[in-house]
Formats: structure tokens, sequence, C-alpha cells
């Protein structure tokens, strides 16, 4: 099976911890996202773990997964499976001790892309939109900021990991822009499956499963009040941005519920 | 009964993936023991005997552990056939990067972890080379891109191995594994076993315990270094 041929990713129910059955069968398409929430311990790694490994029934919640509608036969989900998922976590870091160009360049040549040069550019450049500070390809990974090593790391599994499949479990809101995050994801065509509880990320997904016991227990799907209030959402997102900038180049913070207090210079 | 072999570097993540993965045997009624190989002291028996798996521990002391687990691995089979399991997992530590311990015809996994660093799977010999599963752990901890790199690095150094990503902790890959696993035959017979690659080889005055340091004590199989050299200068 071809990865560029994924199309659709279906999951259909299992049960939850209590054994009562998951009566939800999902299907996420290319460019899609979907937010998944839930307290801890409420399933929702387990269900990341699901789609990691293609479950085929065969893992202790019984769900099965599909692709492009089909039942993947067990020779393919042995070889493919490792490949299909990219995942993003907070706790991931770089390690490897070289700069940022001669690390693209290794990763593309693994890849064995036909332009190296072409394609590591290109992650530099779509790594600095969305980090708030820039960096060049000469700087270490190991020197990377936060915000800046999360930018490197979304612009790589989107531009050159093959993974049809990205899974995120939570992108903190420091020195990354997660909005054009997530849209650079939807328009390389991946399937993202974000693990959050942050308004402005859970808000721009299309669905988010709530997890309770192990299990599904509902599929969310934001009415017309909840498309307004992302605009809100967003807005205070910036003015947070803002803020942190403030502070980041030696200004002072004006800002309360006192209108005289409430101005920005 | 199944035999497996499991070695990696210390501290790869080897007893980990050993207990998930036997409980994952023993949830599908798999009656599964391991044979734990160590040099100087393990707590890993403990380890087992906690999640109430039956183990036996092998100490080399001060023999080349590759050497003292060949010597071994048949008694080790004869414990697992009296025990009545279906499965037993040996598990030794690969201490130089040329051990060894793979035989032909039983199922070999090497355990690597990525922390090791992207030059590793090539530097990791026939423990790596010659395995039939290599299962990658701590994946969990670097970036997707050094987890592609890494992957394709050992798929380099084995192009025939399958290769496993699996977190030690909380054994998210186990799933994978099992599907390989699954698929192992039965040992027919133990006898006439051969090993996939000879053992490192030492036969020199400090096998035998020799401490003085210089070459009138170095008798047997000893290699010397070469160094380099200025023009004109003799050897």
């Amino acid at each position: 099976m071809e990865l560029a041929n994924v199309r659709s990713l279906t999951i259909t129910g299992g049960r939850n911890k209590y054994g009562r059955a998951e009566d939800q069968t999902l299907t996420c398409r290319a460019g899609d996202i979907t937010c998944i929430v839930g307290p801890t311990g409420s399933g929702k790694s387990r269900f990341l773990a699901d789609i990691e490994s293609l479950a085929q029934g065969d893992t202790v919640t019984g769900r099965r997964v599909l692709i492009n509608g089909s039942p993947v036969d067990p020779s393919v989900v042995r070889a493919t499976g490792q490949k299909l998922v990219a995942q993003l976590s907070q706790q991931m870091n770089f390690i490897v001790d070289l700069s940022a160009e001669e690390f693209l360049m290794l990763h593309a040549e693994s890849r064995i892309s036909p332009d190296p040069d072409g394609i590591v550019r290109a992650i530099l450049a779509a790594a600095n939109d969305l980090s708030g500070e820039k960096f060049t390809g000469n700087v270490s990974v190991t020197q990377l900021s936060g915000g800046q090593s999360r930018a490197l790391m979304i612009a790589d599994t989107a531009l050159l990991s093959p993974s049809p499949i990205v899974l995120i479990d939570e992108i903190e809101n420091a020195g990354v822009d997660r909005r054009r995050a997530l849209e650079l994801l939807v328009q390389k065509e991946k399937i993202t499956f974000i693990a959050t509880h942050d308004p402005v990320l859970a808000l721009m997904g299309s669905r988010r499963l709530w997890f309770r016991d192990g299990g599904i227990a509902g599929i969310i799907v934001p009415d017309e009040n909840e498309r307004e209030s992302a605009a809100y959402v967003r807005e205070i997102d910036e003015q947070w941005a803002r803020w942190r900038e403030t502070i980041r180049t030696g200004g002072l913070l004006h800002a309360g519920p006192d209108p005289d207090l409430h101005h920005t210079d | 009964m199944r035999l497996i072999t499991v070695a990696g570097p210390p501290s790869s993540g080897k007893t980990a993936v050993i207990l998930h993965l036997v409980q994952a045997a023993q949830a599908e009624g798999v009656r599964a023991g391991v044979a734990k190989f160590d040099c100087i002291s393990s707590d890993d028996g403990e380890i087992y005997r906690r999640a109430q798996i039956p183990v036996c521990t092998g100490l080399s002391g001060g023999l080349c552990p590759d050497h003292f687990f060949v010597a071994n691995i048949e008694d080790c089979v004869a414990w697992g056939k009296r025990e009545g399991f279906d499965l037993l997992v040996t598990e030794s530590a690969g201490l130089c990067c040329r051990c060894s311990p793979h035989l032909r015809g039983i199922t070999a996994v090497c355990v690597i972890d990525v922390l090791s660093g992207i030059n590793t799977p090539k530097k990791i010999g026939p423990m790596l080379r010659l395995a039939d599963i290599v299962v990658v752990t701590k994946g969990d901890i670097v970036s997707q891109a050094e987890r592609e790199v890494f992957a394709f690095r050992v798929s380099r150094a084995n192009p025939r191995a399958g290769i496993v990503m699996v977190n030690g902790l909380t054994g998210q890959g186990i799933t994978n594994l099992m599907r390989y696993f699954r698929e192992i035959p039965d040992m027919k017979s133990f006898e006439g076993s051969e090993l996939r690659f000879a053992m490192p080889a030492a036969l020199c005055s400090y096998c035998l315990g020799e401490t003085r340091v210089g070459t009138t004590y170095q008798i047997g199989n000893v290699r010397h270094m070469e160094f380099p050299r200025k023009e004109g200068e003799e050897p």
C-alpha cells in the first residue's frame, strides 16, 4: 500500500474499560482535524495508540482501523504500521548534535528526496513562518528554543515526513503560531488528530471526540455559536501573544479591566 | 516451546520491552519464562518475579558475557522445557558492539534506543545486523524526523529485519511486536544449533588473569593499534 494513497481513516468502535460497547464509527479524511478531549485516564492515549498500531481488533479496546474504507491486510499492517503515523508531542526534543540544515539534509536523504536542497530551504522557511523567533539553518537543533524546535518539527512533519496521519499531543502556546501550524498540516492533506484542551486548537477541529472511561463518550460538532466564539477566542489568544511580546521586549504591561489602563503602546 | 533471544546495549530498555511482551503473551494464554544474563549484578530477576514471570538469572562475572551465554543456552532451554513454558525469552546485554548471541533458526531480537544517536545502528555489529526484529525504544522523547532517520539507518544496517517502535514505559507498540511473535514457529530441536555469527574472539594472557601492562606479558591473540606517523618516521 502506498502511503500517498491514504485518503481516509475509519475507526470502528470497540469497548470501554468496563467492557461496554463503544457505539461510534468515525471517518476522517485527508485534511481533517479531529480533536481529542477528556480527563487524564479517559482513554485518549489508548485511542491514539490504536490509530498508531492500526488496531485490527487485536488491542485491548477491540477497535478496528480501516484505510480508505477497507480493512488492512495483516502483512501490510506490520510493514507500514510504523510509517503511517507521525507523532508530535510536547516532550519530544531534538537530540542530534547537528545544525538545522545538516539535520534536515540527513532527513531528506533518508527520504530519498529528489531535491534535498529545495526541500530543506522550504522547511526552514516554513518553520520560520511558524516561529515567533527567527532562526537560520546554521544553528544547532539542540540550541533551538521550545517554540523554534516545535515549529521546525511541525514544518518537517508537514513537508518531509511520508506519514499521511499526524498525531499531536498538545502544543504549548509558546513562540509558535499554532493556528498556522495546523493550517500547514491541512494544506499538506494530513489526517490530523490533536489531543488538546486549548480552546484555540480545540476550536480548529471539525469535530471533538470526548473520552470517558476508556471510550468515546460523544462526538461534538461545533455549532454556529461555537464557530463565532472561535473568532473571539483567537482574538484573546492574539492579545495574549502581544502581552508576551511586551514582556519579552522589556516593556511594561498595562492591561486590566480598568479602561484607563487598557491601551497598547 | 518457542525461544526468542533478546539482546541490546545496556539500558536500551530490554527488560521493559520483555515485560510488556510477556504480559501481552500471557494475556493470550501463553506460559512464558525469562532467562536473564548479566555480568556483575542484576536486579531484573526481582522485576520479573514481581510481575509474576518465572525467571532464572545467570551472572557471567569475569567471563566474556557472550561466551557465558552460549555455554549456558542449552541448559536454559532444558529449564524452560522442564517448567513447561510455551515461550522462553533470553535477555542478554550487548556489552560490546561485537556481541552476537543470536542463533540460527531462533527468532532474534535486538533492542536499541534512539537516544543512543543516529550513528549507532552502523556501529553495532551482528547483534543488530543479524537480528530478525529490531525494537527501537525511547522514540517518545525525540522528534519524528529523528525517529525516521534512525529507522532508516537501522534498515540500512539490517534490511531484512522488521523494525518496531516500542515505548518501554507505556508498552505502546507491543501490539505490533505481538503481530511478529504470533508467527514464530515452535523450536523443533535445540540439538545441532549454531550461532549466526562467531563470537568476539579472545585468547590472550589477560583472559587468563594477567594484570601487568606491557608487551612482555602479552601472549596469545593480541592486536596493536596503528598511529599516524610523520613522513620518514620509522615504525
